[in-house]
């Protein structure tokens, strides 16, 4: 299972790709099956499943929280990979990772890869660790055939997006606001322009997060990209159980008209 | 891990979210620029001398000396600095930095308050709106400097996440300058973080080591035996240290806070105890547990609770070249009394930690011999931790 092949056929159907997150463990290790199974039962395109860490800098509140919560669990990236590794087969949506660097330096490097592609894991995305130190961690994955994705911020400059661009593995992580993960009111103005400059360095879809919270805004992203995350809403959905909000969203991102 | 610019040895480097590379990166460009301006030099020199107070003096402690019966004890008075510690150096720095790269805003952590109190002072003098983020515990521990700061037109925020201290004021200081990046500047005041935060700060703190430099040949006519100065993040350290880095007879101690002992879960010796990993854009010796989460560190003295220490002393410490011991918080209490009783100066407990370690090592040293302590900050803020431990002040 490639994630960027995955994502590719959400788009050939005339879909926009959809990739919820979920706080891996907020509620207790148990909580993670049900979840990852009903939202694949939902038609997600793939999963991002965040690791709990203790100071996670590149989080806004609510998912702060929810790591919280996960910790207060006992929950660690090691009982997360066995967790994800005991109903691998039932698993059929590709996930990827979101993770802090210090609990996989802490975890091995090599030992990571190896039993995160066990856990059905096809991608990375590691909050504090840029192209530049990246090198750290690339050779172990690419060995396991783990993508590492790369986050592109409105901030960076021209000559930043197309390095990035051509760098980024399985999709483009765009974020579009300045700041942390969160729900906001509005989006940047020039994200049509930041999006199609994306897309014209790169070889992999290109999906919009942070920030995005409504039906409304997923249809208004997906008009310029290839699909969304939505990190937040589902977090605060997933602690209600408030299954009709993650529907919805999922809903918007299907058979967007491309303007 | 690959060796770049970005590192000291394998430590440093730029683990930030990708919004903070190019502001890491305008940061880097404005403080090189700066940095070879001789019009920003003559400012910051301006300010130093008339502002600040500087140069510090080195004293010669001469009842400590006798009292310790080995090596000559000289004091760096950073105590004597305008705000009362070596903090206001960097500070002042930065601040003229952010005005020249044209940000109108500062953000900044504290611990002790001693960072924060100076960030404060430069942005009342320099006109700059200025947010500091502060543990509530450290808040609790440390009245009277979010009081001063609050009197100097700054906007105090408490953190209560994590373990409410030094490591969650500079997350969330982090988290600030990430959604504020336009406007603002972050003035970290340690140095740690990502680059070139680390380089920054200790460019601005190694006045302390320049100035000893010339003082003790001054008056001893030759360098130290042994330098010593107390470690948090390691920026009254690195400091000192860096213009005595290249005089290899020269002895760096930096001094660890070993809390309640370094084999209790209450202590901050980073080095001593830690194993490397990530935090806060740098990589670092760290407190952290087998999961890689980061543990809480435990000082008596707010400045030093910190998990981690800056990247340079990292390197200095696996090279060998500095030598990274701890003092506890009893014993640094010690060294409070100690420096009153001897010589009528009350330390900062962060200060403590370096001048019981310097005390009893002279002790041990002939008397030929010469020790510099940096005395980086004054105790005044920290007279109710001591009435109540030290009881006294009509309790």
């Amino acid at each position: 299972m490639n994630l960027q092949l995955i994502i590719e056929e959400t788009l050939t159907k005339g879909d926009k790709a959809f990739v919820p997150y979920i706080m891996a463990g907020d509620g207790g290790l148990e909580t993670i099956k049900p979840t990852i199974l009903k939202l694949q039962q939902l038609g997600v395109s793939a999963i991002e499943v965040g690791i709990p860490f203790t100071d996670p800098v590149a989080d806004g509140p609510t998912i702060e929280k929810a790591g919280q919560r996960a910790l207060s669990h006992g929950v660690t990236l090691k009982g997360i990979l066995q967790e994800l590794t005991s109903f691998a087969d039932e698993i059929a949506v590709p996930l990827v990772a979101m993770t802090y660097l210090n609990p996989i330096l802490a975890y091995g490097i090599e030992a990571f890869a190896r039993n995160a592609y066990a856990a059905g894991i096809r991608g990375l995305i590691v909050p504090d660790m840029p192209l530049e130190e990246s090198s750290i961690l690339h050779p172990a994955l690419k060995a396991q055939g783990i993508a590492l994705v790369q986050l592109v911020s409105l901030t960076s400059p021209p000559e930043r997006v197309k390095k990035l661009a051509a760098a980024s593995e399985g999709f483009i992580y765009a974020i579009t606001v300045n700041g942390t993960t969160g729900v906001r009111a509005e989006f940047a103005e020039n994200l049509p322009a930041h999006f199609s400059e994306l897309k014209r360095h790169s070889n992999v879809p290109v999906l919009a997060g942070f920030g995005i919270s409504t039906p409304g805004q997923v249809k208004e992203l997906s008009t310029f990209a290839d699909g969304v995350i939505v990190g937040s809403q589902i977090v605060a959905a997933l602690e209600k159980q408030d299954w009709a909000t993650i529907e919805s969203l999922v809903h918007a991102a299907k058979k967007v008209p491309i303007l | 891990m690959t060796t770049t610019k970005r590192r000291f040895g394998h430590f440093g480097g730029q683990f930030v979210p990708e919004t903070l590379m190019t502001p890491l990166q305008e940061l880097e460009d404005a403080y090189e620029e700066a940095k070879n301006d001789p019009e920003f030099q003559q400012e910051l020199a301006y300010y130093l001398k008339q502002y600040v107070g500087r140069e510090t003096p080195l004293y010669f402690a001469e009842r400590l000396t006798k009292k310790m019966g080995g090596a000559k004890i000289y004091l760096k008075r950073e105590d004597l600095n305008h705000t009362g510690a070596h903090k206001i150096n960097n500070a002042i720095g930065q601040a003229l930095l952010a005005k020249r790269m044209g940000k109108k805003k500062i953000v900044a952590e504290t611990g002790a308050g001693q960072h924060g109190v100076a960030t404060a002072t430069a942005c009342a003098l320099l006109d700059m709106e200025c947010i500091v983020y502060m543990g509530a515990e450290d808040v609790r521990r440390q009245q009277l400097n979010v009081f001063r700061m609050e009197l100097l037109g700054t906007k105090v925020i408490a953190v209560e996440k994590g373990s409410a201290t030094l490591k969650d004021a500079v997350n969330e200081a982090l988290r600030h300058w990430v959604t504020h990046i336009e406007d603002t500047h972050y003035i970290l005041g340690s140095a740690l973080g990502p680059h070139p935060f680390p380089t920054i700060v200790r460019d601005f703190q190694r006045i302390i080591g320049d100035e000893t430099r010339l003082q003790i040949v001054e008056q001893e006519n030759r360098l130290p035996d042994a330098v010593i100065a107390c470690i948090g993040g390691g920026s009254n350290a690195i400091g000192m240290f860096y213009p005595f880095i290249e005089d290899a007879d020269v002895a760096l101690y930096g001094i660890e806070a070993a809390g309640a002992g370094v084999d209790t879960n209450a202590h901050a010796a980073a080095i001593h105890v830690g194993k490397t990993g990530v935090l806060h854009g740098a990589f670092m010796y760290l407190l952290q547990d087998e999961n890689g989460f980061i543990q809480e560190a435990h000082s008596i003295s707010a400045g030093l609770d910190y998990p981690g220490v800056g990247p340079e002393h990292c390197h200095l410490h696996e090279s060998g070249r500095a030598k990274y011991p701890s003092v506890t918080d009893e014993q640094a209490l010690q060294g409070v009394k100690l420096l009153c009783e001897t010589e009528g100066i009350l330390p900062a407990l962060e200060s403590a930690h370096a001048i019981y370690y310097a005390a009893e090592f002279a002790k041990a040293r002939p008397a030929d011999e010469i020790i510099v302590v940096c005395l980086s900050g004054r105790g005044d803020k920290d007279v109710h931790t001591l009435i109540e431990k030290l009881g006294g002040g009509g309790q």
